[in-house]
């Protein structure tokens, strides 16, 4: 698969280590969404480092692609990508890439959305793909976070989940609550699951995006549930969520 | 079990795609292998990826037995497929490539 070449149009913060950048990129093929692509970057000695992002974005028409970067402390590539990029900068980057961490629009069945930090940003794209193409599947997400000022696209997700047509949105702080919170803070747990998830008799497919370790303890609670573990699909970003 | 499975240094097999798209020309991330060591077939999307080595190391998600390894090195790219005894891909896909 060749490198193509995006351009930076727009850089948007989601929180104080997390920004989205949007790339214009004149030959993009078009994705379906949840896949990713890898990022190269290249040292003026010539020396290279690829990184994997999940791409934000709805399909669209414009051939704009957006990806949300978390900065990871001691990260050879997430610093510069989400503290130096401007706009006009471009980006070298390979992709669209995987088809089996995907939601096609085709898909009718209910459809549940498990997020574990920024393991939402591929799920983002499935809702905002929902949302573009007038897809009627039901969507549930929930969405495991640190605290309030570590939520992702948040005004997207109250817009989308306060509309006709909903997503029907469920968070879970892992460390600071809002005020008056019903849950205390905590790991997602298979109470939970078993309450905010679809019953599994609907048959959901799953999509499960995070850490490993959050992902493996979500798909545990989703088969304690009786998913069957063929309509759960994983994507984990490692121990701490660095991207390789 | 395996005491693999509760490392939590790997991935999924999914995050192997944009590497070996170079070297072969359909998806092989969507297509299912049958692991040698203990006949499960699965997706290799569900594989689990070790990144932390010179190379890339795909483990069985049922059993961890090695699947397939893959090193760069020097212009020369080595791949090792010998703990899959079938890799089964979908031919419908190549209308979209």
């Amino acid at each position: 698969m060749m490198w193509r070449v995006g351009t930076v149009v727009a850089l948007q913060d989601e929180t104080a280590t997390a920004r989205t950048i949007t790339l214009k990129v004149p030959d993009w093929p078009g994705h379906i969404a949840g896949q990713h692509v890898d990022v190269r970057l290249t040292a003026s000695d010539g020396y290279s480092a690829v990184r994997s992002y999940s791409i934000a974005s709805a399909p669209n028409a414009e051939k704009r692609v957006e990806l949300t970067v978390e900065r990871l402390p001691n990260g050879e590539v997430s610093p510069y990508l989400t503290q130096e990029l401007a706009v006009g900068d471009r980006l070298e980057l390979r992709g669209p890439i995987g088809g089996w961490f995907v939601w096609r629009t085709q898909q009718t069945e209910p459809i549940q959305l498990i997020a574990g930090g920024s393991g939402i940003v591929p799920l983002m794209a499935m809702i905002r793909s929902r949302a573009s193409t007038g897809s009627t599947a039901p969507f549930r997400l929930l969405y495991s976070v640190r605290e309030p000022g570590a939520v992702f696209y948040r005004d997207d997700l109250l817009a989308l989940s306060d509309c006709y047509n909903k997503v029907s949105l469920t968070y879970a702080y892992t460390r600071i609550p809002p005020k008056d919170w019903p849950r205390p803070p905590g790991r997602i747990d298979g109470a939970l699951i078993a309450d905010v998830t679809w019953p599994s008799n609907l048959a959901p497919t799953c999509y499960v995006c995070g850490p490993t370790p959050f992902v493996e303890s979500a798909v545990g609670f989703l088969s304690a549930s009786g998913n069957s573990a063929d309509k759960i699909r994983t994507e984990r970003f490692g121990p701490t969520g660095d991207r390789k | 079990m395996n005491s693999h499975t509760y490392d939590y240094d790997y991935i999924d097999g999914n995050a192997a795609a944009g590497e070996l798209s170079n070297i072969f020309a359909m998806d092989v991330t969507v297509a299912e292998g049958q692991c040698a060591h203990c006949g499960a077939t699965k997706r290799f999307a569900e594989a689990h990826l070790y990144m932390q080595a010179p190379g890339v190391v795909a483990r069985c998600a049922v059993c961890e037995h090695v699947l397939l390894r893959f090193v760069k090195a020097r212009q020369r790219a080595f791949l090792d497929l010998r703990g899959m005894t079938c890799l089964i891909l979908d031919t419908s896909q190549l209308q979209e490539c």
